[in-house]
């Protein structure tokens, strides 16, 4: 195992953690978008390159985009819940 | 507060007019009369209590306890597999002890007629399977669809998603990208006999592109080609041709009969047989299946 393997998994080890770890929800899909990116290298190096086309446009691109949406329709339902029970002024 | 049946609750709670965990949490529940929240009740003005009540307080102390117990068996678990795995490359693991394998890498080159044998396997060896994921990303789609399709034309929605349209940078990046990434998913798409890619991964590509496109830009010109009736009949077309298809290719391969499709030169564009118009088929569906989630969770429609 050479040198930029052990690197590319220290890296995906460390965006996995940080997915996990970081409390804002829009930066966690952010990492999860790099994690996905790292895999995709992997897959490439480890001789699967059908994998890593795939990993590459379906987990780092399409899933993500996905999830972006349903973050926002997320943010969206809270918002204006905060509206309709006057509660703004509480939160902020 | 009243008794009420189990439905009314449900009810209720399916309205966001009620946590089930607000009871553990301890909180008072609000009075429901008639239907309605009571104006300037306690629970009603802090919807922050909310999240906080969420949490089942009984168990918060003991829950980071439990958690790393898990966390800790689960790592032991997976580590103990790891060491009994066979070294990467070594001629000792199952898949290659199998014959199967064997199979595919000797005779698959002049049985499917594709240099990627990844596709001869799943297009041709294996085209059952790949025949039921694209029925799961159809009945996937549809079951978005009756999820949240429901409300009708009168609503327009637009007006959010108008602050993400005048974005300048969105938009000249689209103009830039959007044309090669077109171009790209169709080659990953087209080459999938004979290089890495095939359908998912060229039909994700087409997807994304569709997607890029329909947010940096007003959906309407998208429309005109794309809409739920060119959709129905590109999903309907695909996937019909692709049953069919394999239909007639197991009936005539299991029977030993003579097939139109013939495997061709290996590398040629038109060789490998069935593989490239299963492909295309394949990419369509997926293409369609990625823009038509995005546009149905933006929009509510196609």
């Amino acid at each position: 195992m050479n040198y930029i393997e052990i690197a590319l998994l220290g890296l995906l080890l460390i965006c996995g953690i940080a997915a996990c770890v970081s409390r804002n929800l829009m930066v966690s899909l952010i990492i999860f978008m790099a994690y996905s990116v790292i895999m995709s290298i992997i897959w490439a190096l480890l001789r699967a390159p059908d994998l890593a086309v795939t990993e590459a446009a379906v987990g780092a691109g399409i899933s993500s985009v996905l999830m972006f949406v349903t973050l926002k329709k997320l943010r969206d339902i809270n918002h204006t819940f905060g509206e309709d029970q006057s509660g703004e002024e509480k939160l902020s | 507060m009243a008794k009420k049946s189990f439905r009314e609750t449900l009810r209720e709670w399916d309205e966001g007019n009620f946590d089930f965990t607000m009871k553990t949490a301890g909180i008072p529940l609000p009075e429901n009369e008639d239907g309605k929240e009571k104006e300037g009740s306690e629970w009603s003005r802090t919807p922050h209590l909310r999240t906080a009540g969420s949490e089942i307080k009984a168990f918060s102390k003991l829950y980071p306890v439990f958690a790393g117990l898990l966390l800790f068996a689960v790592i032991t678990f997976l580590l103990l597999v790891i060491v009994e795995m066979p070294p990467f490359n070594s001629p000792d693991t199952p898949a290659n002890r199998s014959e199967v394998t064997w199979r595919y890498i000797r005779s698959g080159l002049s049985e499917t007629g594709a240099v990627n044998i990844v596709a001869g396997v799943i297009l041709d060896y294996r085209a059952f399977d790949t025949l039921g994921e694209s029925h799961v990303l159809f009945a996937a789609t549809v079951a978005v669809m009756i999820l949240m399709l429901a409300k009708r034309e009168e609503e327009e929605p637009e007006e959010e998603l108008s602050i993400l349209r005048n974005d300048l940078i969105l938009q000249n990046t689209a103009k830039v990208l959007v044309p090669f990434l077109l171009m790209f998913g169709a080659y990953i798409i087209l080459n999938g006999h004979l290089g890495p890619g095939g359908g998912f991964s060229g039909g994700a590509v087409l997807g994304g592109a569709l997607i890029l496109y329909s947010s940096a830009f007003h959906p309407g010109k998208l429309q005109k080609i794309l809409n739920m009736k060119s959709y129905r009949i590109i999903v309907l077309l695909a996937l019909s041709f692709y049953s069919g298809m394999k239909c007639y290719s197991f009936f005539s391969g299991a029977n030993g009969l003579e097939t139109i499709f013939g495997t061709g030169t290996p590398g040629a564009i038109l060789s490998a047989g069935l593989i490239l118009p299963l492909n295309i088929a394949v990419g369509l569906v997926v293409a369609c299946t990625m823009y038509g989630f995005y546009a149905i969770f933006t929009r509510g429609r196609i």
